[in-house]
């Protein structure tokens, strides 16, 4: 593995020689807008949640190029095991961004009928995986898709998702050591963004690195930068290249900085240095990006302003659809915990019920 | 018919399935190569390749982690978790993973698979090889919980709940996987999940009991019988979904219950089976409802006897229903 993180743009968004990947004009300004779209979708959320129209937010400000480079390298076949961040792959994997509120609200329109807190989504036309809040589950979950992806012998390879606090779970260990006994298709993704909650990353483990501990596992490690979301891209397509060519797993270190709180109810001011985070402000995904599409002439203020205006209508109509739609129906409590109901549940509701009515 | 022991019942279903279904495949720790440590799975990877039946690393949270990948995929796993004691690195995934898929994601993804796993007492296996650890998953929503008890059942549920759209907890008494012999129908035979069983009719007393108890409720009865009294065995085979109406039916009939279970008794299964009872039929109760457990201690090693519900303790329990 590298000590250093893999960049192709520079802290800067200078693009480092002759390592800009071959991509059209049109690809480079997408993975632009993408990010943007996150961050806008974020600022409304967050701004939603403080007005008690959604109950609890999860922020990905400052890990945008992550969860942007690793949507782009996955190709469609290919699912995704996501952990609280990334939510995001779901909507550009086609969720549409009323049904993803929805989620948000917990209403008739959620796809999951209000059963989980926000940003649980779930998009089965994606491939992308409903998670639990236990952390870690999800990394062995992974290498169980890929093993049947493997046994069906289809060209489907895996992401598996999760926060650098995660690598301490046990599933972490389980999920990487099958992975590489069974040469399963999955490449996994962790999004150090250097805090679990209050905990900082020294403190999470002794590993210099989280892509060091690969090695044990019998499996590459790479570091890369996680703000530079190109150079994410190409580390994660080579990766689900070599798990879709039969070379097994890779772990992927998203070097990265989670600039907001953990989420809605977390105050990171009562933990972390103001400093820190200006430090990592001056790296963040977004900007240096633009300073790289400004460079090459890809990029003016005209577009930009067009871009946010586009993004806020978008979103804005979408919250409208989502809050138009109906509480959920009292009756859907009970289903979904099996295919077909247990009768003495059933007896038990309706009871219930009808004391109330 | 053939003539099988409770073990040659369960490699029986499984070979049977993965015949018909190559969606099932059946792992674990020493699962492959060598058979399973009670020889459950042998044969089936010389049948059915390494890719169908295979030895897993040692760990139980993995073993069901990647078997609930496998589910969602659209596979059939049959995990094996070598005794029930070792369960317990799974108990997350089990309980917040497998059992909650279906629920959270509002049905969009569903996790079919069957965790099989030798429990109960009786082998001199100490705290580690001996527990009945069935409370824990009942109590879990989402789980199905299948306890059979004479080779034919165990057959018939286990092709039903590999066949199953949701997660089953498959226990294994194995106590009696060698000494319990029985006729057991050949090819695709099933029982239905849900579906007790009247094990032998009376009109004294109900004993409710699964698994190996099972067995020494029907060395009580004979003796139960000598002394005058007629009890009603009702084997439930599956605890969720629980065949309530064939418990109460009894119960109305009898008057009396007496519930046999080898698990600790604070917070058992069979503490459920009495609350049903009083909720719903306490007008035809004529003595207190009794239950036979194990005691609330660790299992023992040396005193496995002393701690296992026998013939004589369910004899004596009977008695206490109708002596009060």
């Amino acid at each position: 593995m590298t000590e250093r993180p893999i960049q192709i743009l520079d802290d800067k968004g200078k693009a480092l020689r002759g390592r800009l990947p071959k991509l059209s004009k049109e690809a480079f300004l997408d993975f632009y807008r993408e990010m943007q779209r996150i961050r806008i979708f974020d600022h409304r959320m967050l701004a939603l949640q403080r007005q008690g129209r959604i109950g609890f937010y999860g922020p990905v400000k400052g890990q945008e190029g992550v969860v942007v480079g690793c949507a782009k390298a996955a190709r469609e076949q290919d699912w995704i095991l996501p952990a609280l961040r990334e939510g995001a792959i779901a909507i550009m994997r086609g969720l549409p961004l009323d049904l993803a509120i929805a989620q948000l609200i917990g209403n008739d329109l959620d796809l999951c009928k209000g059963r989980q807190m926000p940003c649980h989504y779930t998009w089965r036309k994606g491939k992308y995986v409903s998670m639990s809040s236990v952390i870690g589950t999800q990394i062995s979950h992974a290498t169980g898709v890929a093993m049947a992806a493997k046994y069906r012998r289809t060209d489907e390879a895996v992401l598996g998702f999760m926060g650098d606090g995660a690598t301490s779970s046990n599933d972490f260990h389980a999920g990487l050591n099958f992975a590489a006994v069974y040469k399963a298709p999955v490449v996994f993704v962790c999004q150090n963004n250097q805090w679990s909650i209050s905990v900082p990353f020294e403190k999470q483990t002794a590993s210099k690195s989280v892509a060091a501990k690969a090695k044990a596992y019998g499996m590459p490690g790479v570091l890369v930068d996680g703000n530079d979301p190109l150079a994410v891209y190409e580390v994660v397509s080579a990766a689900l290249d070599r798990a879709r060519g039969g070379e097994g797993p890779t772990l992927v270190e998203a070097l990265t900085f989670r600039l907001l709180g953990h989420s809605s109810s977390d105050d990171p001011t009562r933990y972390r240095d103001e400093d820190l985070v200006r430090e990592w402000e001056a790296k963040e995904p977004i900007a240096r990006y633009r300073a790289f599409l400004e460079s090459k002439k890809l990029w003016s203020e005209e577009q930009e302003a067009e871009l946010l205006d586009e993004f806020a209508g978008e979103i804005n109509n979408a919250i409208r659809r989502a809050e138009a739609a109906a509480p959920v129906d009292p009756k859907t409590m009970i289903e979904d915990v099996f295919e077909t109901p247990d009768p003495r549940l059933l007896e038990e509701f309706a009871k219930a019920r009808s004391s109330l009515s | 018919m053939t003539e099988m022991t409770l073990l040659q019942a369960v490699n029986d279903a499984l070979h049977t399935e993965m015949g018909r279904d190559d969606r099932v495949l059946v792992f674990g720790e020493d699962v492959g190569f060598n058979g399973g440590v009670f020889r459950a799975t042998e044969g089936l990877q010389k049948e059915f390749g390494e890719d169908r039946c295979f030895d897993t690393p040692l760990s139980e949270c993995g073993i069901i982690g990647t078997a609930i990948g496998m589910a969602l995929y659209g596979l059939r796993p049959v995990p094996e978790i070598q005794f029930m004691d070792f369960i317990y690195p799974a108990f997350d995934q089990i309980v917040s993973e497998a059992a909650k898929m279906r629920y959270r994601s509002g049905g969009e993804y569903t996790c079919p698979m069957v965790i099989r796993t030798p429990c109960g007492g009786g082998i001199r296996g100490g705290h580690y090889h001996s527990q009945s650890a069935e409370a824990y998953f009942c109590h879990t929503p989402g789980l199905k919980v299948v306890y059979p008890s004479p080779p034919a059942d165990t057959k018939g549920l286990l092709i039903s709940s590999i066949r199953d759209e949701d997660p089953v907890m498959f226990l294994e008494p194995k106590r009696i996987y060698r000494s319990l012999k029985g006729e057991v129908p050949e090819g695709e035979y099933t029982v239905p999940l849900g579906k007790g069983r009247i094990v032998r009719e009376g009109g004294d007393c109900t004993l409710v009991a699964w698994g190996a108890m099972v067995e020494t409720c029907e060395k009580a009865a004979i003796e139960l019988s000598a002394k005058g009294k007629e009890v009603e065995i009702i084997d439930p085979r599956t605890l969720v979904p629980l065949d309530e109406a064939l418990i109460l039916a009894s119960v109305r009939k009898t008057g009396r219950l007496v519930i046999v279970s080898e698990a600790p008794r604070t917070g058992g299964f069979a503490g459920e089976i009495a609350a049903i009872v009083a909720e719903k039929a306490i007008g035809s109760l004529e003595g207190p409802v009794v239950r036979v457990t194990g005691f609330d201690v660790p299992f023992p090693y040396t005193l496995e006897g002393l701690y296992m519900p026998d013939a004589r303790r369910v004899v004596r329990g009977v008695e206490d229903s109708f002596n009060w």
